[in-house]
């Protein structure tokens, strides 16, 4: 019974997946409207039950475990999880199988789940693969469309090669250690080639994190997804991929500090820089945010960087802002690209005379994301910051500071158009349904109020010494 | 008196102005704004009775409110005399600022709400004593400047909106590696953002070295240091007439008090080190601006670039480090945010009127509008020093102060600087005298009407406190001497 309680996050989503097949090959069919209230409620009841009797423990032989800090961590998958089931339900609305589109959403989300629970490089590896693969066929779901399939064979493709990687990096720390155990690991020797197995290991995690130079699919993948899925790729995958990252670097290969500081430093000063530089240049609003959202792991990697318990609970602390700030972006932009099909900076120009509410909630969330305060976003990167401080290297800090700057001029050009500009032929009034009223309504009071309720931190912090 | 009533009162206010409909936002923004300039004046009571009561040091109605315990944040507030005389000044110009922009017709609602919100961010700011929370609200400033300047702005608004926010960015990006030094370098090795106590927790000196220039220069471009002024003529130009009221009234004198109150109070080695870099910088600030402003030809430009002269004179009254000319350099801050708000408040009035600011277009107003006239004319006394305005007495004490250092180097610099007087007086009586007096040069003009009621309320209340300093300088000196000298005395106790 105590294995049930300590994989509650798991077995519910299985259960929800279960379900919905048993719904799904039914005689009668739900139509879409039913499917989407029926799923809507039932991961509502899935987020609600993530907080409720949570264990500590590990089960299978360590493969498995679970404590405090994961749960919460889970917890906030299924969130954004749920926001973006919330927002993109108009769209939803006028798909056709639907049903799939929530499996392999589930199934993915599952993916991460044993990723954060995993205590073993095998049960790593696989759950990694387990949450790419069903984002790879969300990607072609619009499969009439030709971008949509160029994304998935993109993402396919990438994933592929990036698990490569980190096999071969897995068995040359199995080679080099005898075991693949994390506990076991990280109380392993260090040699060269341990090192050697860390780095190809660490560049197949990069890849994941889409930090540079291994982002090139990002953009391309981004603007090719359905609306939905890319907010579940940058949002959610990102944040499971961050959450892991920073735990496995402290928990694994505390031996090898120095050197993964190092290439933390070196890769985090690239990826803002080189993120900043390309989000500049964009036009399109999907591949705006995605390169906007490389440049939010440079500042992660800074943050992690610091030192065990700050660097975890400020990037879990910043993975939570983020959520809230950017699925508050994209559920703008999927509704106006639903309604209007614009997804052009330039064509949201004239958007606040006709659309004042959603202008005020995207200014929110990109000046939440640029870390102006008192937007909750101000917060969450101030304390990545502070965290990277610690050591010392003020230098870093610095690049940071300044690439702040640039990231807050190419976010003010999207205000820009939307306040300033003119246009004879802005985008006509959007309406909205209730469901994605819930979902920004979530979003933005997630933006304004998690800054000022100090106790948000606090909370990470105390779990985060469970780690 | 609980402080954080100076914060939840423009909020409160704001909120009010966010539900009320359009028609009545305003009122509900100047009904706000009046309060809060009688809570300034309540505080400033309460201040004196209790600084009556307990003289000496330290600030008063200190509370603290933890934020973030384990990284050592709390919300920590406390005023000095220097702290209230910034309180009510921005008590003054925002209530002016709300009565001038009263016949405001785009997005009548939005505008008051960022203006309100504007005032609480420099309301959080001189009443924190936790640096988080002073670098907190210097930053929340940046969203309302950069719409309010954006969307109601003229000229090339947008160029400027950008322009300003990215320099002003710039300046809080150092800052805020500035502030991290500070909070991890202490020298008990305890992380804390608390002024009070980082001042006991003094840096080493070699760390200053490096620190100190980053917080000086961040808090310096916000008011406007040597090469970082470019924003000030664009943005306030651009500007509608209640945000640069409120920019260089304000906004500039964050900088100042940040410069003050944070970089030289936390690490005076280092000040005392770098005042000569500090006042090289600030005496041509203080020149350029005013010869740059002797060109320009548009009355905003001329006003914004006079606005980087006169905040030399902070920057020099600070770096030059005796407690006279620190006086003095609070004195100008106040001086100059009451005499740049009426100055551009006034500009507003004519712009409105004759749909022109290039000084060469106008020509004869004293003979249709009085009134709006006068005001200009003695913004304009004010601005070239004219004893018995506030202006003399601020640049006087800056003066006598600066000569006070008696190394040859910083004598030859009061001198340069002094010469910046004759220059602002050709520009104001050349711009006064075109524009004023002589014959009328458009005809239209003959059928403008004076001030209405809401511009001579919103220039009656700045011009009292212009004349209270110039003519009974003693009320102020008395509020905010003793925290100046207080002030001093730490710092000069750390100095070898």
């Amino acid at each position: 019974m105590e294995i049930v309680f300590l994989m509650k996050h798991e077995l519910l989503l299985v259960l929800l997946m279960a379900l919905m097949l048993i719904v799904r090959i039914s005689e009668e069919e739900p139509d879409n409207a039913s499917w989407i209230r029926m799923f809507n409620i039932m991961f509502f009841l899935n987020c609600l039950a993530g907080w409720f009797s949570n264990r500590t423990g590990a089960g299978f032989s360590n493969m498995f475990v679970n404590n405090e800090i994961l749960a919460f961590e889970k917890n906030i998958l299924n969130t954004g999880t749920f926001i973006i089931c919330l927002f993109s339900s108009g769209w939803l609305l006028k798909q056709r199988h639907i049903a799939e589109f929530y499996l392999l959403l589930i199934a993915s989300l599952l993916g991460m789940f044993f990723m954060l629970s995993s205590g073993n490089l095998l049960m790593f590896y696989l759950s990694v693969e387990m949450s790419a693969i069903p984002v790879a066929a969300l990607c072609n779901f619009n499969h009439n469309e030709r971008r949509s399939s160029e994304a998935a064979m993109k993402m396919i493709f990438s994933s592929a090669f990036s698990s490569c990687l980190m096999l071969l990096g897995i068995s040359f720390l199995y080679g080099a250690t005898g075991s693949l155990d994390f506990v076991e690991l990280g109380t392993a020797g260090t040699s060269p080639l341990f090192l050697a197995g860390f780095i190809l290991f660490f560049s197949g995690l990069i890849f994941k994190l889409s930090v540079v130079p291994f982002h090139f699919w990002t953009a391309d993948v981004y603007e090719g997804s359905p609306i939905a899925v890319t907010a579940f790729l940058s949002v959610v995958s990102k944040g499971a991929m961050v959450f892991v990252f920073a735990s496995l670097l402290y928990k694994v290969f505390p031996v090898l500090q120095h050197e993964w500081y190092t290439l933390l430093c070196i890769f985090s000063v690239i990826t803002m820089v080189v993120g900043n530089l390309f989000a500049i240049r964009q036009d399109n609003m999907k591949r705006f945010l995605a390169f906007s959202s490389i440049t939010q792991v440079g500042f992660i990697l800074i943050g992690v960087s610091g030192n065990m318990q700050d660097g975890i609970t400020s990037s879990i602390y910043f993975i939570l802002i983020y959520l809230f700030s950017n699925l508050a972006a994209f559920a703008i932009v999927s509704r106006i690209s639903e309604v209007s099909g614009r997804e052009e900076i330039s064509q949201y120009a004239g958007l606040y005379k006709t659309n004042p509410v959603l202008s005020w909630i995207l200014a929110l969330a990109l000046f939440s994301l640029a870390g102006i305060p008192p937007t909750a976003g101000f917060f969450g990167k101030i304390f990545l910051l502070t965290s990277g401080a610690s050591t010392g290297n003020f230098i870093l800090i610095t690049v940071a500071a300044l690439n702040m700057i640039v990231s807050l001029y190419y976010y003010l050009r999207v205000i820009r158009s939307v306040f300033m500009d003119n246009s004879d032929d802005s985008i006509s009034t959007v309406t909205t349904g209730l469901v994605f009223k819930i979902a920004v309504f979530i979003c933005i009071s997630g933006i304004l109020l998690t800054g000022f309720f100090g106790s948000v931190y606090q909370y990470i912090y105390s779990l985060s010494a469970g780690i | 008196m609980n402080l954080s009533l100076l914060l939840i009162l423009p909020l409160l206010t704001a909120l009010a102005v966010l539900l009320a409909k359009p028609g009545s936002a305003r009122i509900a923004a100047l009904a706000g704004s009046g309060l809060q300039l009688v809570l300034a004046c309540v505080l400033l009571f309460k201040y004196t009775a209790e600084r009556a009561i307990n003289p000496g040091d330290g600030f008063l109605f200190q509370s603290s409110y933890s934020w973030f315990k384990t990284l050592h944040i709390e919300f920590y507030t406390g005023i000095d005399g220097i702290s209230i005389a910034m309180i009510l000044l921005t008590a003054l110009v925002v209530f002016a600022g709300v009565l001038v922009s009263w016949n405001v017709e785009k997005m009548r609602k939005e505008f008051f709400f960022l203006l309100i919100l504007l005032s609480a961010g420099a309301y959080g700011f001189f009443i924190s004593l936790d640096l988080f929370s002073m670098f907190f609200f210097l930053e929340v400033a940046v969203i309302p400047k950069y719409l309010l300047i954006g969307i109601w702005g003229s000229g090339r608004k947008e160029y400027s909106a950008n322009k300003l926010a990215l320099m002003l960015m710039g300046g809080s990006a150092l800052v805020l590696v500035g502030l991290l030094g500070v909070y991890f370098n202490t020298a008990n090795h305890n992380p804390s953002f608390n002024l009070l106590n980082l001042h006991s927790q003094t840096l080493p000196f070699e760390l200053q070295k490096v620190f100190f220039p980053l917080l000086f220069v961040g808090f310096g471009i916000f008011t406007a240091i040597f090469p970082f002024h470019t924003w000030v003529p664009d943005g306030h130009s651009s500007a509608p007439t209640a945000a640069s009221m409120f920019l260089a009234g304000i906004s500039m004198k964050l900088g100042g008090y940040g410069c003050l109150r944070v970089a030289v109070f936390l690490m005076p080695e280092a000040a005392h080190y770098y005042s000569g870099a500090i006042v090289v910088l600030s005496a041509i600030a203080i020149l350029y601006g005013a010869f740059a402003t002797m060109t320009q030809t548009d009355l905003k430009y001329m006003n914004a670039y006079s606005s980087v002269s006169h905040c030399g004179f902070v920057l020099l009254g600070i770096g030059m480090m005796t407690t006279a000319s620190v006086h003095g350099a609070v004195l100008q801050m106040v001086s100059h945010g009451l005499m740049t708000a009426l100055f551009f408040a006034v500009i507003g009035m004519i712009y409105e009127r004759t749909h022109t600011r290039q000084v060469r277009e106008l020509g004869g107003l004293m003979k249709v509008m009085p009134f709006i006239s006068s005001v200009f004319f003695l913004a304009g006394l004010c601005s070239l020093g004219l004893p018995g305005l506030s202006g003399f007495i601020a640049e006087m004490n800056v003066f006598v102060g600066s000569w006070q250092r008696a190394e040859a180097f910083y004598r030859i610099a009061t001198v340069i600087a002094c010469m910046s007087i004759v220059v602002t007086a050709v520009y104001i009586l050349r711009a006064t005298g075109t524009s004023l007096m002589g014959p009328m040069k458009n005809k239209d003009y003959l059928n403008l009407t004076d001030a209405h009621w809401n511009e001579r309320l919103a220039s009656g209340i700045l011009i009292i406190g212009i004349l209270v300093i110039g003519i009974a300088p003693f009320i102020v000196n008395d509020i905010i001497y003793p925290s100046t000298q207080q002030l001093m005395l730490n710092i000069q106790s750390i100095l070898p």
